[in-house]
């Protein structure tokens, strides 16, 4: 537990001095707001065991909400973000209640096709600017005070954002809804027999990730200052699903390091191999289903229970 | 009567009639998807993207080797279909008796290996495959103009699915696949090779998809991302007809893309998304899909 504590403690005090490292700020907000992301995903999936293969729709609709009332009604950043997250909730909640009547791959087959619903009003939508997007979206100020132009003052706060939404995921998973949750990841039909009222448990747990992924796509689309289909794509569900995957599904570091080494793969992969990317992307996630299911961190932490525990003195 | 709803009746035919000709595809898929599924369990993500190969082995082999269509037509399917079996084989056969979202995700991998190498050796932009000279041109009906390409489509289509459907549900071959799935290891003590029967299942479903794609190649622009756009809509037939039900598969495929080149009539905004709202609303009247039986 100690090691796990240091570990933590290390994370915090890089992520605090990324700044002073040199490291790019524009990079690792992008890093955090899909951190934020995929653990969003993995409360639904590592915890309830349900496949989303549409979780873009709530990623890329709240980037949309929030840059067209930045952008054509000046609404200032917390109210668009506000706006935004709730977006993404309302639309986690008619997604959620659609496929939760399914379970497993229908589960994953029906997010699917309404994400692409969801993509193709994007597409259509008079205020979405098509193929386009929207660009230019401006920071503006938090609350009218704070300038978020300045990326430094972006970068701390979408940092505060991740932490505060990585306790309360820990903190959900951790409640007695989490508990049944899990429970009905693991036997559905003990919980159902326990007196649970599964569906309710199933809705709230898609409506609370639906939320928070809205909440990373709200930001990105402050950090980036662009809206773009691509935000709202099969692609980007598809990514992170993978991201959760390679770092470790019902971990709660895991969907954090697969972020981090997505984004750094995509990054600086495409310097190397260009278009390649994609393909190279597909066998990771190949290698990961055929020999790594458990992810960078769930393996870790199985090795940190197989190796010996040394003798007390 | 040449008009209903101030709607010529000739535009409403020649909609329909593309819209059946789409439908033939999303038939001929989910059927691929219906056999696999219903026989493996495994839900094949990379469906599309052997929908693509088959039309991608139809353009390069004419290319290259001046391979006709005529050939291409059996070829095609073929290759791809061994390529499924080898994938079955080496990669597939792995994830068995895991969580069936291994398979999903396994073969979600594999599709974006295929179209993200695809797109990167013949790029973005389609090419275009030419119709064979003996269907080229088009039968004037007197009501409408039908050209002799898509009408072709639809016809290899239905004689093909329903063909399949004989073979799975009427022969002594389709009743050893189904043993298979009731009970592997009995069928084996019987002295038949089930883990070939089921490379062979994988490689038939997958050659569907692929002859789906050698047929379409005449018509759309042949390019790495055809398939990943259809495929969507294919699973959203697929949890409409429901999944157990091979004939459910067929029908439903035929009947979607007939309502779809209707509403590309009526209005015209909503044809992309018709399919999903029509699922939508299957799941909340009937949860388990119009033929499904589960």
């Amino acid at each position: 537990m100690r090691a796990v504590a240091v570990v933590y403690a290390l994370l915090g005090l890089f992520a605090l001095c990324v700044p002073l490292l040199g490291i790019y700020p524009v990079f690792m907000m992008q890093v955090l707001c899909f951190a934020m992301f995929a653990c969003a995903y993995n409360l639904l999936l590592g915890f309830g065991r349900m496949l989303s293969f549409g979780h873009a729709a709530f990623f890329g609709a709240a980037a949309y909400a929030t840059g067209w009332l930045v952008t054509a009604h000046a609404w200032g950043p917390g109210a668009a973000i506000l706006a935004g997250v709730a977006v993404a909730a309302l639309l986690g909640l008619v997604v959620g209640a659609l496929a939760i009547r399914r379970q497993g791959i229908y589960f994953a087959m029906i997010t699917l096709a309404l994400a692409q619903l969801v993509y193709f009003v994007c597409l259509e939508a008079p205020f979405t600017g098509g193929e386009n997007g929207l660009q230019g979206v401006p920071r503006g100020r938090l609350l009218g005070l704070l300038p978020l132009k300045s990326d430094l003052v972006l970068y701390y706060l979408v940092l505060a954002v991740f932490v505060a939404v990585f306790l309360f995921i820990r903190r959900v998973v951790h409640s007695p809804f989490g508990q049944v949750l899990k429970a009905i990841r693991d036997n559905e039909p003990r919980a159902i027999s326990l007196g649970y009222e599964i569906n309710r448990y199933k809705l709230l747990a898609f409506v609370l990730s639906a939320t928070l992924a809205g909440l990373a796509g709200s930001l990105k689309a402050l950090v980036f200052g662009f809206v773009t289909l691509s935000d709202v794509q099969q692609s980007t569900s598809g990514e992170v699903v993978l991201m959760t995957l390679l770092g470790g599904t019902g971990t709660f570091f895991g969907p954090v390091v697969g972020a981090a080494v997505v984004t750094t793969l995509q990054q600086y992969l495409s310097d190397l191999v260009g278009g390649w990317v994609i393909a190279i992307i597909g066998a990771i996630f190949v290698g990961c289903v055929l020999s790594f299911r458990r992810g960078i961190v769930g393996e870790l932490a199985a090795l940190r229970l197989r190796r010996p525990r040394r003798p007390r003195p | 009567m040449t008009s209903v709803f101030g709607i010529p009746v000739a535009v409403i035919l020649g909609q329909l009639m593309l819209g059946l000709v789409n439908g033939s595809f999303y038939a001929m898929l989910s059927l691929g998807l219906a056999v696999i599924f219903g026989l493996m369990g495994v839900v094949n993500f990379a469906h599309g993207a052997f929908y693509t190969l088959g039309a991608f082995a139809a353009l390069l082999g004419l290319q290259l080797f001046g391979i006709n269509y005529w050939v291409a037509l059996i070829v095609a399917p073929l290759a791809v279909g061994v390529l499924g079996m080898l994938i079955e084989r080496l990669l597939l056969r792995r994830v068995y008796g895991l969580d069936p979202l291994y398979g999903l995700l396994l073969t979600f991998g594999l599709a974006l290996v295929c179209e993200g190498s695809l797109n990167q050796v013949f790029g973005a932009t389609g090419q275009s495959y030419p119709v064979p000279p003996a269907l080229e041109g088009g039968l004037n009906l007197g009501f409408m103009f039908l050209p002799l390409y898509r009408a072709w489509v639809i016809a290899v289509s239905i004689v093909v699915c329903f063909s399949t459907w004989y073979v799975i549900e009427r022969t002594r071959l389709g009743a050893t696949l189904r043993a298979a799935k009731e009970n592997a290891p009995l069928l084996q003590s019987f002295g038949v090779n089930v883990p070939l029967l089921v490379a062979g299942t994988f490689g038939g479903g997958v050659a569907l998809a692929a002859l789906a794609g050698v047929l379409a190649s005449p018509i759309v622009l042949v390019n790495s991302h055809m398939g990943s756009s259809l495929v969507v809509v294919v699973f959203a037939v697929v949890v409409i007809g429901g999944m157990g039900s091979i004939l459910g598969a067929i029908v439903s495929g035929l009947v979607l893309g007939l309502v779809e080149g209707l509403t590309k009539v009526l209005y015209p905004e909503a044809s992309d998304i018709v399919v999903f709202v029509i699922m939508a609303l299957v799941l909340i009247l009937r949860p388990a899909g119009l033929f499904g039986r589960d």
